[in-house]
């Protein structure tokens, strides 16, 4: 009958109505900025650089092998490379970043810097209230600006940051694993040997600024025992540093860690 | 006790009449109702400002303004100052003399239809003899002003809204007449007051209004369609639609015009909802008898007011109308529908009391309801979309 | 002879004359719809309230409509060339002066108690009394305009159809 549908719709808007006095449902508005909606884990903004411990400088993972600024698509990364090392979380002597500069008018959050970075230094942000009023420089976040602790990971990507964790202790027992089996090597295996033992002697002597990593991941270590953790390949960070033949090896004692 | 607050304000102009020699008092009282009414409709549509925002919002599963002052109340002043700073812009080649008098006319004239209204017992401002028809000549002359406005902005789109919407108001003019051409026929005269007298008895606590009766109900709810036509209110909004035409006829209009243009259309609205309780709800009468405690002009702006968040609710609900379905609705369906249903208030009239003329009279509307729904429904296909390529 | 009078007469004749003497033509007609309205106050003083009320309701907001779509859909928005004083003005001066001529003394010849216009005063005529004179004395010329008028519509329909046959 005509005018059926219309008595239907009234209805029904009556409904929407008065129920958004009553229930959750009908009233999907919050009052911004006094509250905000709960966003999803794997929601993200903008990049960052992860740092391990409490000083950015020295616990930066970047080790400015620029990968991401050759793969970013809008080219938004500027890295200018270090001329000296400094260990990483394994003791290993690694480039810094000197210069990390980040566009994000130009960004597109694309995340393939996140994907092709095999040091797990850079991840996504979540944090969207980035408006300034400077139009010259307010928008280019340079690397103190980018810098957050593994900490705020955790905080904002609990999943994803108990993950990369978990492989990067992984990547740590593996080459401490591999230290150790070329220190414990026979003494005629000496000159093959020498070869991996140029690092073993850094390797005690990093032992003390790995000491604060090392903590972090033994804190990441009770929260990396999900079944998706450790053993299972994970295709997106090839290991940097890790010998193929000693991987069945470094898995058992992986478990063990 | 309840008759002097009935006839409060009554008493109050004769009070302060009387301070004036005798040959000022009836200037002066026609001076305090004007007054009067333009203080109280005011203010009354800067409160349907807000309280349509926020309907609109609740229905949309949203929040509406709730910023400026409590529950956002304030916001119609938030929306004056911002009216009135704004820069009033004129087009170049708009003609001006023509531009400027637009909304003057047509505020001018919707406040003039407010002069016959009979807010309460004894409270309209002027009774007329032809009072029903001095508020149709009055929102006939609406239209030449919203040809006006569209017309001086020298602007294709408001030239294409002017014509659409004075297409549409002269259209649906014939049906809003005719179904209050049954209620006069009824009634025996075309002074308001003397029809809300015809309908303010009771048979027990029942009222006599005529929305009751099955020639009136039809008559109301073709009053309504009309009505909201002629208010350019949706779903019959094609002049005014944002996404159509920008704004239509008042693309070219910017600050306090612009507001005028629009509390213009609110006034409307309140206007026609006054005549549509006056004519068919029973103006300032009381529901039931036991109810006439109550003072008469607080029931006629109740009614007014339910009639108002009618309004709100139905642009909340239904989609916009296009322009031919529009006037075909109007031409082939309201039209014939008002020609019936005069015949059938001729009939209820003619048969004499008993309950034969309600069955009677209820069957036929009934019947022609339903058969030209269908007729107008017969060459359109309903049910889900089926596509020929996209499966 | 009141003020309201003289005000209203010098609207009605102001709009007249500006109806035939602008240029724009969209104007001519807004002055045309001047004209209407002091000439429905004018019926209005007379007390006849339903004649002013109709006027206004159909000329104001009809007929006046009627004219300015016919204006915009022809090309009567544009200025025109050659001014607007037609070359024939004495032959139409002589026609309006002999229109003018034939209903004064219609008018004078009808009025007899017009030296004397106080003593005899209107009669005050209201919407039933017209009602009732429509549906029994002059209920012919009534059904023959009602007549006219479905022939006039049926005309415009038949026209508008014509139209959609020759487009396909």
């Amino acid at each position: 009958m005509l005018g059926e549908g219309i008595l239907k719709g009234l209805k029904e808007t009556a409904r929407n109505a008065l129920g958004s006095f009553v229930s959750e449902e009908r009233l999907i508005t919050v009052e911004y900025p006094e509250k905000r909606h709960p966003l999803p884990e794997a929601n993200r903004n903008f990049p960052f650089l992860v740092f391990d411990g409490a000083d950015w400088q020295a616990g930066l993972r970047c080790v400015a092998c620029q990968i991401c600024e050759k793969e970013c698509p809008p080219k938004c990364i500027y890295i200018e490379k270090s001329k000296d090392k400094k260990p990483d979380y394994v003791g290993k002597q690694q480039f810094y970043p000197t210069r990390f500069d980040i566009d994000i008018s130009v960004c597109m959050s694309c995340q393939i810097c996140v994907e092709v970075c095999p040091f797990e230094a850079i991840k996504m942000d979540t944090e969207y209230e980035l408006a300034t009023t400077d139009r010259f420089g307010g928008l280019l976040h340079d690397r103190e600006k980018l810098a957050r602790s593994n900490e705020y990971y955790h905080q904002i990507h609990p999943t994803e940051a108990s993950e990369v964790d978990g492989r990067l202790a992984e990547e740590k027992s593996k080459a401490e694993a591999k230290a150790k089996a070329a220190a414990a090597a026979p003494k005629p295996a000496a000159p093959a040997a020498a070869a991996p033992a140029v690092p073993k002697p850094a390797a005690p002597a990093t032992a003390a600024p790995a000491g604060p990593a090392k903590t972090a991941s033994a804190q990441a270590g009770p929260e990396a025992k999900n079944p998706t953790g450790t053993p299972t390949p994970a295709a997106t960070a090839p290991p940097a540093q890790s010998n193929p033949a000693s991987s069945p090896q470094a898995e058992k004692e992986g478990d063990a860690s | 006790m309840a008759k002097t607050l009935d006839q409060i304000f009554v008493l109050l102009t004769h009070w302060i009449e009387s301070f004036f020699p005798p040959a000022w008092r009836a200037a002066i009282g026609v001076v305090i109702g004007v007054a009067a009414i333009v203080v109280v409709f005011a203010t009354l549509f800067a409160l349907t400002t807000v309280l349509e925002r926020k309907g609109l919002g609740r229905m949309q599963n949203r929040l509406g303004p709730n910023r400026v002052g409590p529950y956002g109340l304030f916001q119609p002043v938030a929306d004056g100052i911002k009216a009135l700073t704004k820069e009033d812009v004129v087009p170049f080649r708009a003609d001006a003399m023509v531009h400027f008098l637009a909304p003057l006319i047509f505020l001018c004239a919707v406040l003039m239809g407010f002069a016959v209204l009979p807010v309460g017992r004894n409270m309209e401002l002027v009774d007329m003899d032809a009072g029903l028809l001095f508020f149709f000549a009055m929102g006939a002359s609406t239209e030449l002003s919203v040809f006006m406005a569209g017309w001086s902005s020298r602007n294709k789109y408001s030239l294409l809204g002017a014509m659409r919407a004075v297409a549409q108001m002269i259209s649906y003019e014939v049906p809003l007449v005719l179904s209050s051409v049954a209620i006069v026929m009824v009634a025996g005269t075309l002074s308001l007051p003397r029809i809300v007298e015809a309908q303010a008895g009771y048979t027990g606590i029942w009222p006599h209004w005529y929305v009751f009766t099955p020639w009136g109900f039809a008559s109301f709810i073709l009053f309504g369609i009309a009505a909201f036509s002629e208010t350019n209110r949706s779903p019959f909004d094609l002049p005014e639609g944002e996404s159509e035409l920008v704004a239509g006829y008042f693309t070219e209009y910017s600050g306090f015009k612009f507001a005028i243009f629009f509390i213009a259309e609110y006034l409307g609205m309140f206007s026609i909802s006054g005549i549509a309780t006056t004519l068919f709800l029973g103006g300032w009468a009381a529901p039931f008898s036991f109810l006439t405690v109550i003072p008469s002009w607080l029931w006629f702006f109740a009614k007014v007011m339910m009639f108002i968040v009618i309004f709100i609710w139905v642009r909340g609900t239904l989609p916009r109308l296009r322009q031919d379905q529009l006037m075909n609705f109007a031409w082939k369906f309201v039209l014939p529908m008002t020609l019936l249903n005069l015949f059938v208030a001729a009939l209820w009239r003619f048969m004499g009391e008993g309950w034969l003329r309600w069955i009677v009279c209820s069957a036929i509307l009934l019947v022609a309801y339903v058969g030209a729904g269908r007729v107008q429904m017969r060459r359109k296909k309903f049910g889900p979309r089926s596509y020929r390529y996209a499966e | 002879m009141t003020v309201v009078f003289w005000i209203l007469a010098v609207i009605t004749v102001v709009g007249g004359v500006a109806a035939v003497t602008l240029k724009n033509t969209v104007h001519c007609a807004l002055a045309l719809t001047a004209a209407f309205a002091g000439l429905a106050f004018l019926f209005l003083q007379l007390d006849a309230q339903f004649v002013g009320f109709a006027q206004i309701l159909v000329y104001i907001g009809a007929v006046a409509i009627l004219v300015v779509f016919a204006i915009l859909l022809t090309r009567g928005s544009e200025k025109p060339e050659r001014g607007v004083f037609s070359r024939t003005w004495l032959a139409g001066l002589l026609i309006a002066a002999a229109v003018f001529a034939v209903l004064s003394w219609a008018v004078l010849s009808s009025a007899a108690a017009l030296p004397g216009a106080g003593e005899v005063p209107a009669p005050s005529v209201s919407v039933a009394q017209i009602g009732n004179a429509l549906m029994g004395r002059y209920v012919l010329p009534l059904e023959i305009l009602a007549l006219l008028l479905t022939a006039a519509m049926i005309g415009a329909v038949l026209v508008a159809l014509h139209e959609k046959g020759v487009r396909k």
